[in-house]
């Protein structure tokens, strides 16, 4: 069993103390936004907006450290959930603009009539209603979700197998995303929002409350991704990712544990989703792209794979590492993400989480990882 | 309606010239191109076009190309460059007439010029020009064109040029409106082109069919004819899919098979596998400029030579990739996944800094250009050499697996490691030649990609999921299965696009593959034995 792992379901207080932070920052931020333009410590939209970005990320990589990190699921396909938590928001914002769209419409959105439909699809009914939109970001992924696993659970599709078929369900999904006929935009996606619960989308003090509400969010998440895995149920999980036929010998159904932690992760990045478009101002298909899904993961392996804070510190320090990178040298940046793939597999199994427990205390000596792996057929 | 009058006219006009001995008015037609009234003009154009002058053909073209210039008094002259040559006597001139005017040129005329062209090809001394010419007439069926036609029916000899002057016929009296007194002509013609076929014929039987002014018996005729064509189109519809549909499998089996042995033998996806592809139509492009560079002579085969060039460039640095990286992962098959697609985002960005991000052009060799027509398809070469490079591949790959001592280890390997390492195998050796023959295989994939396909740095990215899906498709360690797995999704996808359409087609075959690997978690053809599960 992976010493970390466990080290992260006993340690409270390290969770505790990221959610904290991650409030404090997000508060502190939206704070200083709200400050005058000539103030020193301003913050301008830009940075509060990128800051919501990398938060709604840190609830997507938050996401597939529960089910990679804790039930030995390596999913290339997770950004599917958070782009489909994405779409159902966009929803509700696009039909918060009303007839403020180019053709003024109050009833459809400008793509539609740009398309010339005549009336909204079924699946749009209800997504006027931010609470119907609130539903639909946790529940469309979940359901997804759901469908998907129960089928790939139940027969035993494990391994790189899975990783392959969540792979190619996200670049379906793309495809589909893509067709103007689908109903969601095609190409551009949706955008131009105007605002959200009837307050300006575009105004600091909006912003500066999305940033809190996002902080909040990935906070409560966090907790409950802890409160998960620190569980009976998260031991279960823990049995499953390292010797899934013999926890099934023992009597346990595996299938039924990695599809509630399945679902419940798929959630939490739809939920991410639903955040980041509030922020960024824009959902388009790209979002599906399996490149990004497999980007989510290296930002897992980075911070360290289960231990949930380091999921959260990995996401916002990959994602500003890019940020940085792009705008100082943009050719090198594909150089440096390929390499922190390599280096962190070859030289940092455990992440950054990894390397401070490390230094801290060593871990103990007969906890080897060729241990962990003839059991099962898991990574 | 007007266009169609003039050519009629002008018809009328040429096959009358033609039918009367002596061409008196020839010494002024060539005056009469000038004048500003096109009905003289077209006129002048018949006369000229019947006339057996050997100068009425130059002064006609240069009238179609606009170099042909008028004088004030009436004298008219061809431009070459800078000289000019009178037109009546092709005389070359040194100096000529001031204030010269181009002839200027109207919709009618040229529609005469076009008309005066067909009908003069149509008497043409070569015959593959006047089957030309006949081709050209069956497109237009102009009814105007009948005259002409059959003139030139009545005086042809050649078998070929009879049978399509006959369509040619058949179509053109099907262009006209239909007369009462015409029933056996008319019906003679649709059985006429309800045999020839396509869809050309098609379109003017549908016409005919639908007609209200057409004879009952006609219309019934055209109506069986339609439904004929309708049944051979299909079927030779059904027969170009399935090309495309092999074509493209093909494709796939060359990419998924590199894939499927380092996943057979070593358990690990190589996500750089389809940047190994792009190295390979780099290799090819670098190839080709290197021999039109040194020996041009030898440019034709350029591709022939990339081949194995590529297959040694990708196999070593396949080697040097599982001893620089891949072994430091040994049983952890997720993290190899992870460090390889870092891999392939070092190698697309290497290539994009090298050789830039847009497309490069890799030659296809004239003998690999153009198609040839089977019955109702086009068969390209292109895509039919890749079709048999691939079996030539998978044949090839099949010996090495079943007569060297490697194939013998690697498939020992597959079946079981640790057994096989108790036997003695140096399994490091042999996963680094099996991923070195993996990249190998992928790197002549390339070669065979950068032939039918845009050559960038992205081009492994959109074969990689494709070439996954066949992998876990057909099952690991076993070549029958990649190669079914090959071709049920290319033929799969090509039988869909027609109803659904080339993306909805794609979604369809993922969804189903997806569906099918939860039904089947090993893919078509699992490896059974005591070694898998372990």
């Amino acid at each position: 069993m992976n010493p970390f792992s466990t080290h992260a379901q006993r340690s409270l207080r390290g969770v505790i103390w990221m959610a904290v932070a991650v409030m404090v920052a997000a508060g502190g931020l939206a704070a200083a936004s709200l400050l005058p333009e000539g103030n020193p410590l301003h913050a301008s939209a830009f940075v509060v907006s990128l800051a919501g970005k990398y938060l709604s990320y840190a609830m997507l990589a938050l996401a597939v450290d529960l089910v990679w990190g804790f039930a030995g699921i390596l999913t290339l396909g997770h950004a599917a959930f958070f782009a489909l938590g994405g779409y159902a928001m966009g929803m509700y914002l696009m039909r918060e603009i009303g007839a403020r769209g180019v053709y003024g419409n109050a009833e459809l959105p400008d793509f539609m009539i740009f398309l010339s439909w005549k009336s909204l699809p079924w699946y749009w009914w209800g997504s006027e209603h931010f609470a119907w939109a609130a539903v639909l970001v946790v529940a469309v992924p979940g359901l997804l979700a759901g469908v998907f696993g129960w089928l790939a659970f139940r027969s035993r599709v494990s391994g790189v197998y899975l990783s392959i078929i969540t792979q190619a369900l996200t670049y379906a999904l793309m495809l589909a995303f893509f067709q103007n006929g689908l109903g969601f935009g095609g190409n551009n996606g949706l955008t131009d929002f105007k605002d959200i619960l009837g307050a300006d989308l575009h105004a600091p003090l909006t912003r500066a409350v999305l940033l809190v509400v996002t902080g909040v969010l990935l906070a409560a998440s966090l907790l409950a991704a802890r409160f998960v895995v620190g569980s009976r149920f998260g031991n279960l999980l823990v049995a499953v990712r390292d010797a899934e036929s013999r926890t099934r010998f023992l009597g346990y159904r595996p299938e039924q544990a990695k599809l509630l932690v399945w679902v419940f992760s798929a959630m939490i990045a739809g939920l991410g989703g639903a955040l980041y478009v509030t922020q960024v101002g824009i959902i388009n298909p790209g979002e599906f792209a399996p490149a990004n899904s497999i980007e989510s993961v290296i930002w897992v392996a980075v911070g360290g794979r289960g231990t949930l804070c380091g999921a959260v510190l990995g996401a916002i320090l990959v994602n500003l590492g890019k940020t940085l990178f792009t705008a100082w040298l943009p050719e090198f940046w594909l150089y440096g993400l390929g390499l922190l793939f390599i280096c962190t597999t070859l030289f940092l199994p455990n992440g950054l989480m990894g390397l401070w427990r490390h230094v801290r205390k060593p871990p103990p000596e007969e906890v080897t990882p060729e241990v962990a792996d003839t059991q099962g057929d898991e990574a | 309606m007007r266009k169609a009058r003039t050519t009629c006219l002008l018809a009328a006009l040429w096959l009358g010239a033609m039918l009367l001995p002596g061409h008196s008015a020839r010494a002024d037609a060539f005056a009469d191109l000038a004048s500003p009234q096109f009905g003289v003009v077209t006129a002048a154009i018949s006369t000229l076009a019947t006339s057996d002058d050997p100068q009425a053909g130059a002064a006609l073209q240069a009238l179609g190309e606009r170099s042909l210039f008028a004088a004030p008094d009436g004298s008219v002259y061809i431009r070459h460059g800078e000289n000019y040559v009178e037109a009546r006597t092709g005389q070359p001139q040194v100096s000529v007439p001031e204030g010269l005017k181009p002839i200027r040129l109207n919709n009618r005329i040229r529609t005469a010029l076009a008309g005066v062209q067909a009908g003069r090809d149509l008497l043409a001394p070569q015959p593959a020009t006047r089957l030309r010419a006949a081709d050209a007439l069956y497109a237009r069926h102009d009814p105007a064109m009948l005259p002409v036609v059959e003139h030139a029916l009545a005086v042809e000899k050649d078998a070929a040029v009879r049978t399509r002057l006959a369509e040619v016929r058949a179509a053109t009296i099907l262009g006209q409106p239909p007369a009462p007194d015409a029933l056996a002509s008319r019906l003679e013609a649709v059985r006429a082109l309800g045999a020839v076929g396509g869809a050309q014929a098609r379109g003017i039987l549908a016409g005919v069919a639908g007609s209200d002014a057409e004879a009952p018996a006609v219309r019934r005729e055209a109506q069986a004819a339609v439904s004929r064509i309708d049944w051979h189109l299909r079927a030779w519809g059904v027969a170009q899919n399935a090309f495309y549909g092999l074509s493209y499998g093909s494709v796939l089996l060359l990419a998924a098979t590199g894939l499927a042995i380092t996943f057979g033998v070593m358990g690990v996806i190589n996500m750089a596998h389809g940047e190994m592809m792009m190295i390979g139509a780099y290799v090819t492009w670098m190839v080709q400029q290197a021999i039109r560079a040194s020996v041009p002579a030898l440019e034709p085969v350029a591709i022939l030579v990339a081949i194995p060039v590529a297959f040694v460039v990708c196999g070593a640095l396949g080697i040097l990739i599982e001893r620089g990286l891949i072994r430091f992962l040994y049983g952890r098959p997720l993290e190899t996944l992870l460090a390889t697609w870092g891999l392939s985002l070092i190698l697309q960005q290497a290539v994009r800094s090298i050789f830039g991000p847009t497309n490069i052009a890799v030659q296809t060799p004239g003998w690999l250009s153009g198609s040839v027509a089977v019955g109702g398809m086009d068969i390209t070469l292109n895509r039919l050499a890749i079709l048999v490079f691939a079996g030539l591949v998978l044949g090839g790959l099949m010996l090495v697996l079943r007569r060297t001592p490697l194939g013998l280890q690697m498939r020992a390997v597959t079946q079981n490691r640790r057994m096989a390492a108790l036997m003695g195998i140096r399994t490091p050796r042999v996963d680094a030649l099996a991923f070195g023959l993996g990249a190998g295989l992928a790197g002549l994939a390339g070669v065979a990609v950068s032939q039918i396909d845009n050559v960038s740095p992205n081009l492994g990215q959109s074969y990689i999921i494709d070439s996954f899906m066949v992998v876990v498709f057909g099952g690991v360690g076993n070549l029958w299965g990649t190669l079914a797995a090959a071709l049920a999704l290319g033929m799969g996808g090509k039988v869909l696009e027609p109803t659904i359409g080339a993306v909805s087609a794609k979604i369809a075959i993922l969804v189903l593959v997806i569906l099918y690997i939860q039904r089947h978690p090993r893919g078509m053809f699992p490896v059974r034995g005591r070694g898998v599960e372990s």
